[in-house]
């Protein structure tokens, strides 16, 4: 008894000095409510550097894409929309011609001209000391030409469809005040002139970026005169600041956050599924991986997982409505395509595989497993959501068709380096993109640094036929034989098991009450798409 | 008093040196920032381009006396994440980190020293026992819980205090500080507390446990017994002898204060170093984990050097060269 009476009274002191403490700073000035006009936002992710050439990492796309335009943009459903080029055609298979938008003025009030899209398309290739430069993207062109100053062509080696959505990454900044700028330039916002919605205020690294509306935009003109983005990396303290009215929206909801802001009126949630899809690679070489051994941990003679049969097993073997119920809490949807529903090259034909213990143990069985093998699956912790849960449901499920499975995660900058070295027999990745066929390219594609195709191909899957219809995906101006030859591409890898799809993950977003979003497919936060309801 | 400290500075550059080659070499085993940082669509051959442009292709020994001579010249190298200083990065973070690690041990002295006095001095009492209880609060609740519970209480359901992120700013002498705006403090008052918590419940515990037995002790009696106030017994004489182990712990509180403010940064989206140090190791970010570690170890040996100073100053007894290490 009197214990708990000392325990009570000393909970009483504390509280009561936090409470003076509390009191005593609050009381200095009355809690400044944000005006209507303004729009406070917490992001889940660190913007790294202002130049829209440096790095080319979500974060830093999604902030650029406030200050400046590129001449294609993305809509929220991810298709391709006038930016600064107003209209685009393929003049002949290698060339593309651009008609530029007229009388687009630049936040230091030159005009915007031809000139600055070709300073825009060198800059990347001119910035040696970038980790991920955006090279990737201007690297199919080989010409440039100016045909007026609102006419500009760009000639690719050899045809080449997706060369409008490329123009949707490289941002463009105004030759004036880039041409002689370095990153610090950007940074410190003397070279941060660009033609977008916003213009910017002020930079406080890793805390927040203050931007004003740029009342001369070109386009529908946004609903906000300031915007603050706060960087708020931890989950719990953006909900924090959510729900204390420190930001009016956030990104990168907590999933078992959403159903708790879903029934307060106080807060709005908007959600989609994004491009990210979940799926697992299974080395397919002709070793068996080192960590796919028989039950008792000795070598086998040769890779089970290089066998069809063996990775429809594993297939059918994975419960996907349960792991997108109960281990993704509702915040995903069950996976048979390689990208996204809605992503260009979607195949609509290709349907979830149907969760069928029993007849994945019959498949081991008539691949000469009929007692299983032993495999590890590697996984990331701290990439995707809930993804080191993901692992373990996922091998429960194999261990119940016979097959023993341990799960290894780990932080992601030790995983992808292993990963690429090839260490894992089964890894799970995780992939966003607006094309069909350069995530077909890039994961499934047969590994070959001349053609640089399958620079992620942990697997190692190779097949002739897929690599024919990218290969003419790819080479096919003519977008909708692209997305068709895509599609079918898609079909030839999936039937194949080139990868395992388990989900696609959810984006989400929460505001106060009054405000909309309309959630983008590629997870993309802009104040600028913000309105009050 | 010179040699002394001259032989303390060697001693922290060995430790430098040290301290940056196990960095190098544990970075290079972990693998390579390129892998995290390129872009999905890059293709092989641009791969090889960009590890070559960083010298990440050369034998570990070369890269690291590269780095070496170019420490040596005064540059720590550029961060491949932000493309900017790596020190440069660093002195932008460190008033915020500086600022949180000086309050928080304020709020250590402020608070700990007279509740743990008077945990001392009356240590049956209601009080005494009160406070005793709330600091084993301070040691045993997890930082990160008790962050949150602040934000709860006092953002959330109360609205008194903004729930993260560092308030308006002015210059003082060139550094951006927060302190001096009512927004700023307002600001730093949840994340200074919170960091503060271990420390106070330690200042604390030490300051009672020295109050007692310094009670104890003759010239406490002879000092009653010629007739002194009470308060200036408790307040010079006691005071002044238990500080030294206060002083110390205060020292090395503050260090490491510093060094793990990490979680309450992150809590509190509080811009300082340590939430600059979780973002660069998560993508490898060579060049400011290793800048950091540096100015860590710096402070540290400063610090200690510090607390030495103090005790030489707060007791005669105590002379520099004969305390070693």
């Amino acid at each position: 008894m009197h214990r708990f009476r000392t325990l009570f009274l000393s909970l009483l002191l504390l509280t009561g000095t936090l409470a003076f403490s509390a009191a005593t700073a609050a009381a200095a000035t009355a809690a400044a409510s944000a005006g209507t006009a303004d729009l406070k936002i917490g992001l889940a992710a660190d913007v790294s550097s202002l130049d829209p050439h440096y790095l080319n990492i979500a974060p830093n796309v999604a902030f650029a894409a406030h200050i400046f335009d590129a001449l294609v943009n993305v809509d929220p459903d991810g298709k391709l929309i006038p930016g600064l080029a107003t209209s685009w055609r393929p003049v002949s298979p290698t060339t593309w011609e651009f008609k530029l938008r007229r009388g687009v003025k630049f936040h230091d009030g030159t005009p915007f001209t031809a000139q600055d899209v070709i300073f825009s398309l060198d800059r990347p290739a001119t910035l040696t000391n970038s980790p991920g430069p955006f090279t990737s993207y201007t690297r199919m062109i080989v010409a440039k030409q100016i045909v007026d100053p609102y006419t500009i062509r760009l000639t690719t080696a050899r045809p080449y469809g997706p060369l409008p959505l490329d123009m949707s990454t490289i941002y463009i900044v105004s030759k004036k005040a880039a041409e002689h700028a370095t990153t610090e330039d950007f940074d410190s916002g003397r070279a941060l002139i660009g033609t977008g919605p916003y213009k910017f205020v002020s930079f406080r690294r890793g805390d927040r970026i203050e931007l004003a509306r740029n009342d001369d935009y070109w386009g529908p003109k946004p609903d906000w005169a300031r915007v603050t983005l706060r960087i708020i990396t931890n989950p719990a303290a953006r909900m924090a600041a959510l729900l204390a009215g420190d930001v009016d929206a956030i990104e990168g909801v907590p999933p078992d956050d959403v159903a708790r802001l879903k029934a307060n009126p106080k807060f709005r949630v908007e959600q989609r599924v994004s491009w990210r899809t979940i799926f697992l690679v299974l080395d397919q070489s002709a070793q068996a991986p080192r960590d796919v051994t028989d039950k008792s941990g000795r070598p086998l003679p040769r890779n089970p997982l290089r066998d069809l049969r063996v990775r429809e097993a594993i297939s059918k073997a994975i419960d996907r409505r349960a792991l997108a119920e109960r281990t993704m809490e509702g915040q995903a949807v069950p996976a048979a395509n390689i990208v996204a529903p809605g992503v260009f090259g979607y195949d609509q034909d290709l349907k979830v595989e149907a969760y069928d213990p029993a007849g994945a143990k019959k498949l081991l069985a008539a691949a000469g497993y009929p007692d299983g093998f032993a495999l590890t699956i590697h996984g990331p912790n701290n990439r995707y959501v809930n993804d080191a849960q993901v692992v373990q449901t996922v091998a429960q499920f194999l261990n119940r068709v016979g097959i023993k499975a341990t799960v290894d995660t780990m932080p992601l900058s030790v995983y992808f380096g292993k990963a690429r070295a090839g260490d894992f027999g089964v890894a799970l990745l995780g992939w966003g993109t607006l094309a069909g066929d350069f995530a077909l390219r890039t994961l499934v594609g047969t590994p070959d640094a001349k053609t640089g195709w399958g620079s992620w191909n942990w697997g190692k899957y190779s097949n002739p036929q897929v690599y024919k219809l990218v290969a003419q995906a790819l080479g096919s101006v003519d977008q909708a034989q692209r997305e068709t030859y895509a599609e079918q591409a898609a079909a030839v890898a999936l039937k194949d098991e080139a990868v395992i799809p388990l989900h696609d993950q959810y984006a989400t977003w929460a505001m106060r009450r009054g405000l909309r979003y309309t959630p983008r497919l590629d997870e993309f936060t802009f104040a600028f798409q913000f309105h009050p309801q | 008093m010179p040699a002394f400290i001259l032989r303390r500075l060697m001693q922290s550059v060995v430790v430098l040196f040290a301290m940056s080659l196990l960095v190098f070499a544990g970075m290079y085993a972990v693998g390579n920032p390129i892998d995290i940082l390129l872009s999905p669509d890059a293709t092989q051959m641009e791969r090889a381009h960009v590890i070559a442009a960083f010298g990440l292709d050369q034998p570990l020994w070369r890269q690291y006396l590269l780095f070496v001579w170019h420490a040596l010249h005064g540059d720590l190298g550029r961060s491949f994440a932000f493309g900017t200083s790596a020190m440069g990065l660093i002195a932008e973070r460190f008033p915020a980190t500086m600022e949180l690690a000086v309050a928080a041990m304020l709020m250590a002295i402020v608070l700990g020293i007279p509740l743990g006095l008077l945990a001392g001095l009356k240590p049956n009492g209601l009080v005494g026992r009160s406070i005793m209880t709330v600091s084993i609060l301070g040691f045993s609740l997890p930082t990160f819980w008790v962050g949150m519970m602040l934000i709860m209480l006092f953002a959330v359901q109360l609205g008194w205090l903004p729930a993260s992120g560092r308030g308006a700013t002015v210059p003082l002498f060139g550094v951006p500080v927060s302190f001096l705006t009512v927004d700023g403090l307002k600001h730093l008052l949840l994340p200074a507390f919170n960091l503060a918590l271990f420390s106070i419940a330690m200042v604390i515990r030490l300051t009672r446990a020295g109050a007692q037995e310094a009670l104890l002790q003759d010239y406490v009696r002879y000092a009653r017994a010629k007739g002194l106030r009470w308060r200036r017994i408790v307040g010079v004489h006691v005071l002044k002898n238990i500080l030294i182990p206060v002083v110390t712990v205060v020292a090395l509180e503050f260090g490491s204060t510093v060094a793990f403010s990490v979680v309450t940064e992150s809590v509190f989206a509080w811009p300082g170093m340590g939430k600059l140090i979780i973002d660069s190791i998560r993508v490898l970010d060579r060049p400011v984990i290793v800048a950091y570690l540096m100015l860590i170890v710096t402070l540290f040996v400063l610090v200690n050097l510090a607390a030495d100073i103090a005790y030489s100053l707060l007791d005669p007894r105590v002379r520099l060269a004969e305390a070693r290490g």
